[in-house]
């Protein structure tokens, strides 16, 4: 059980943490034809925008309600109002998610109360679901404000459109279909392999948000969109209550989850992790259980390739000190793996609290930034830090090598949309940690020469042996 | 080479060996044989000299299949990195251009690299059509101005260690003699030290372990001429006649070498190992013997107590995790007893080790340290030596890189001891590397992991139970 140390200074060095709203915008965008509005000023959405633009390297539909000076100190409502007016009425979208920011939980807004304002005062649009949800950046993390979204998605949809759960008639009505709810650790690459790992067990995998549908990376026909193209068809939502069972990936979605449960009566199992052979073990069982079926030989396979990987990734992973900083539910699974190969988890930091963190396998997890990780994997010299593109500097100041994961990756190509989870992804991570360590070959005596050596004006190496040929 | 030369070669009277039959170590057994041929043992021996340029003559798969593959480091010149081969076509087999081409081809070698020397490496093919590789080096010689040395290691000469001792020969036919060693600079003599000057046969600097001994020579006044050949330059090899005291590393694959040298030039050696504590000690013990400095003896035994005092300390908490283990040894050879020593120092047990190339002098040794109970292996087949480990509960295998993944698919802990591996043990320093590359895969989780069935299985899980349980 790892201890949490509170963050203990006043500035913020070097950040970690992405913001609350840019998390639920995340989650939006897992839904077909829908565009997420920020409430608060241009800032907010505009900084949003480039972010995800730049690490999924697509158009990203993203919208504001423009707060200005005079709305901020009077009153924002009618931004709220009208814009979700302007954009049911240019756009058609099939859903439109309403984040809040610190600004307009600042000023003091009543979110709820102004879409049903809106509603009222524009009943053409009632058919087109708008999700409130509070998610101030003074709290939280990306991670928490995903699921916040992902749970108001629920609370917005599910009680008019299920049957009430007394009834639970409809729990199992579509025989095949199973509810996926996806963390935000997952890429849109882990999404379409979970998917994957469902379809073998013949059963129709109903994922939100499926960013794997509209965030993958795609040419379409389409040229433009002002929505987002792919993602969960927001008609199927309120179908889950006839899945027969959901999955839920990611501790962070415990209570996005417990909603569902309540509202549909649908059995769930959860899981925290889906890296590491315990981790994907307890997944495929749980779908074998689910479906009846025997594990597809192609899935077994699988899993001895990820067997013999291990051992063959013992011999680097084995006493490695590694370095983490990510969101929660991602820094959990990765500090696992590492436990799993026999390393040690020496430096772990978080954005924000998280239940789940004091499950993480390191003596101390930091609530805190870069710097702070930085300062702890120099002191426990650290081999290899995993975390998001901006720990690229901090890597390279520390001298070690850098696996980029989460949240930002602006600097790699498809790092979006790499495959993590599953028997399959661990095994490619795996290899890709135990390469980092050899490449920078840090077990090797540095080169000595002689004091009483011959070689008058040769070249001499002088860093790492790994670098010198 | 004629058949004579090869008898004579074989006939090496300071080896153990040399009592039995005259054929190296042992005649190989066709459809029943692993290991390497002359041509490998030949360019294992040499290709460490860092400032040459190591030209295979023959058809691609001898050097197509072997360049770039050994763990071996240069401090300074990475020139025999570069993989540098004739590459025969068919036409120059028929046509008889073989000669043509390699006269060509060291006149490329010395344009393009500037190399100190150039040695060549006669293969199978070349052999068999005649070309005659010591005209053509000499000619090339002449033509360029850089020593060309022939070394004639055709494959279907014989055995691997054959070549070891015909690069040894050639060392001795062609450089060892033809250069003088500096006189030791002014400013590193120190008051009260007798520097002597010494060589190493037999040392290759397998992934930089021997700078873990180097700086102890330093302190000592030991000048070290060569170590053949480990980061050893093309002028130190010439100037090995000079040393006063000759060192035989851990094989006797150099034997030839050192008695040579003995019988030509007086020069006294002794058989040694840097594996263990007790095995570094005593090669120091040995060279003040040889040297016979009173000085030198009281500063070696100053060394040697505070080296092993600094060790054992540093050794102790790994002792705690290593004690009690069972080892199963499979290394063949005179390298059985010094890596017994060095896991003894460890608080290992030995409990069986492979005798396939010992003598009976070497076997004697084992029986001395080891005790009576110690098991010896011949049979070195993947099956007997899973066999092996099951039938002595074996924790763990220790043998060369070919065995490794023999014991991997068995799910058996390994650690690699042959010339391919990534880690370094020599000297005092090596012992913690040792330590903890044991301790790294013994203990490693990964062990457990794959050896437990998948949770829907329905059958026992696969793999040796080990150490009793």
């Amino acid at each position: 059980m790892a201890e949490i140390l509170k963050r203990n200074k006043a500035l913020a060095v070097n950040p970690l943490k992405a913001s609350q709203p840019i998390g639920a915008s995340l989650a939006f965008l897992g839904i077909n034809k829908a565009i997420p509005m920020l409430h608060g000023s241009q800032g907010c959405t505009a900084f949003g925008k480039v972010y995800f633009v730049r690490h999924f390297r697509e158009p990203i539909p993203l919208q504001t309600t423009a707060m200005d000076q005079v709305s901020t100190v009077m009153s924002a409502d009618e931004n709220v109002i009208e814009g979700l007016r302007a954009i049911c009425e240019k756009s058609k979208p099939a859903l439109i998610g309403l984040p809040t920011t610190g600004l307009s939980e600042t000023q003091g807004t009543d979110i709820k109360r102004l879409v049903r304002d809106f509603y009222a005062a524009h009943p053409e649009y009632a058919h087109i679901p708008v999700v409130p949800v509070n998610t101030p950046d003074f709290t939280g993390c990306l991670e928490s404000g995903y699921a916040l979204a992902v749970k108001a998605v629920f609370e917005t949809l599910l009680p008019t459109i299920a049957p009430p759960p007394a009834s639970g008639g409809a729990v199992g009505k579509r025989k095949k279909q199973i509810n996926i709810l996806a963390g935000s650790f997952l890429t849109p690459g882990d999404i379409e392999h979970i998917k994957e790992l469902v379809e073998a067990f013949g059963l129709r995998p109903l994922v939100l948000p499926d960013i794997a549908d509209s965030l993958d990376g795609h040419l379409t026909e389409q040229e433009s969109s002002p929505l987002t193209l792919g993602g969960t068809p927001v008609g199927e939502i309120a179908s889950m209550g006839e899945s027969i069972a959901t999955l839920v990936l990611g501790d962070s979605l415990n209570e996005a989850a417990d909603v569902l449960q309540a509202r549909t009566g649908v059995p769930d199992y959860r899981f925290a992790s889906l890296m590491g052979l315990d981790a994907v073990d307890s997944f495929v069982a749980a779908l074998a259980e689910i479906s009846g079926k025997p594990v597809p030989e192609k899935i077994e396979r699988q899993r001895a390739q990820l067997q013999d990987a291990m051992v063959d990734a013992h011999f680097m992973l084995g006493f490695a000190r590694v370095a983490i900083a990510a969101d929660p539910d991602l820094l959990y699974g990765f500090a696992r793996l590492v436990a799993e190969m026999g390393g040690e988890v020496v430096a772990a930091v978080a954005p924000a609290r998280a239940n789940i963190l004091s499950e993480v396998t390191a003596d101390k997890v930091a609530i805190g930034d870069l710097e702070d990780l930085e300062t702890a994997a120099r002191s426990q010299h650290a081999q290899l830090v995993i975390s998001n593109s901006h720990a690229v500097e901090t890597a390279r100041r520390l001298g070690v090598p850098l696996l980029r994961a989460g949240f930002p990756q602006y600097d790699l190509l498809g790092g979006y949309q790499r495959l993590w989870v599953g028997y399959r992804g661990t095994r490619q991570t795996l290899f890709d940690l135990a390469n980092l360590l050899v490449e920078h070959g840090q077990h090797e005596p540095a080169p000595y020469v002689s004091i009483y050596n011959q070689r008058s004006g040769e070249v001499r190496a002088t860093s790492a042996a790994g670098s010198t040929h | 080479m004629q058949a004579k030369d090869i008898a004579e070669l074989l006939n090496e009277p300071a080896c153990a060996h040399n009592k039995k039959e005259k054929s190296g170590c042992a005649r190989p057994k066709p459809g029943a044989t692993a290991g390497g041929c002359s041509f490998d043992g030949a360019q294992i021996a040499l290709l460490p000299i860092a400032d040459v340029a190591h030209i295979v003559h023959g058809p691609i798969a001898c050097a197509g299949s072997s360049w770039d593959n050994r763990g071996t480091r240069s401090s300074g010149p990475t020139l025999y990195r570069i993989g540098m081969t004739t590459d025969l076509t068919e036409q120059d087999v028929i046509m008889g251009r073989g000669e043509k081409r390699l006269f060509h081809a060291i006149k490329q070698a010395v344009d393009s690299y500037a190399p100190k020397a150039v040695f060549i490496y006669n293969t199978c093919v070349p052999a068999l059509t005649g070309d005659d590789i010591s005209a053509v080096c000499k000619a090339a010689a002449e033509k360029t101005g850089v020593p060309v040395v022939p070394v004639d290691c055709a494959g279907f000469y014989g055995t691997k260690n054959l070549g070891n001792r015909i690069a040894g020969e050639a060392m001795f036919k062609y450089v060892i003699g033809t250069g003088e060693p500096l006189p030791v600079s002014a400013d590193m003599q120190r008051p009260g030290i007798t520097v002597h000057d010494v060589n190493l046969i037999g040392e290759y600097n397998i992934a930089g372990e021997f700078w873990n001994v180097l700086p102890l020579f330093d302190e000592l006044g030991l000048r070290i001429l060569c170590t053949l050949s480990g980061d050893a330059r093309f002028h130190e090899v010439q100037t090995m006649h000079r040393a006063q005291a000759n060192m035989v590393v851990c094989a006797k694959a150099l034997l030839n070498v050192a008695r040579k040298l003995e019988t030509d030039y007086k020069i006294p050696y002794f058989e040694g190992s840097f594996y263990g504590v007790t095995d570094t000690s005593m090669a120091f013990r040995e060279f003040a013997r040889l040297l016979n400095d009173p000085s030198l003896t009281a500063r070696t035994e100053a060394l040697i107590a505070r080296e092993e005092a600094k060790i054992n300390a540093a050794l102790d908490p790994w002792r705690d995790k290593l004690r009690g283990k069972r080892v199963l040894l499979y290394t063949g050879g005179v390298k059985s007893w010094s890596i017994v020593s060095a896991l003894q120092d460890l608080g290992l047990e030995v409990v069986a080790t492979g005798t396939n190339k010992s003598t009976e002098e070497d076997k004697a040794r084992i029986r001395e340290i080891m005790g009576d109970k110690t098991r010896m292996i011949t049979d070195g087949s993947p099956k007997a030596l899973l066999g092996a480990v099951k039938e002595y509960q074996a924790d763990i295998l220790i043998a060369g890189g070919r065995n490794m993944y023999t014991a991997l698919k068995a799910r058996i802990p390994f650690l690699d001891i042959n010339q391919e591996r990534e880690f370094g043990y020599e000297g005092y320093g090596g012992m913690t590397e040792l330590a903890r590359q044991l301790a790294l895969t013994m203990q490693s989780p990964v062990w457990a992991a794959v050896r437990k069935p998948a949770p829907w299985a329905k059958s026992a899980g696969l793999g040796v139970e080990l150490g009793g349980g």
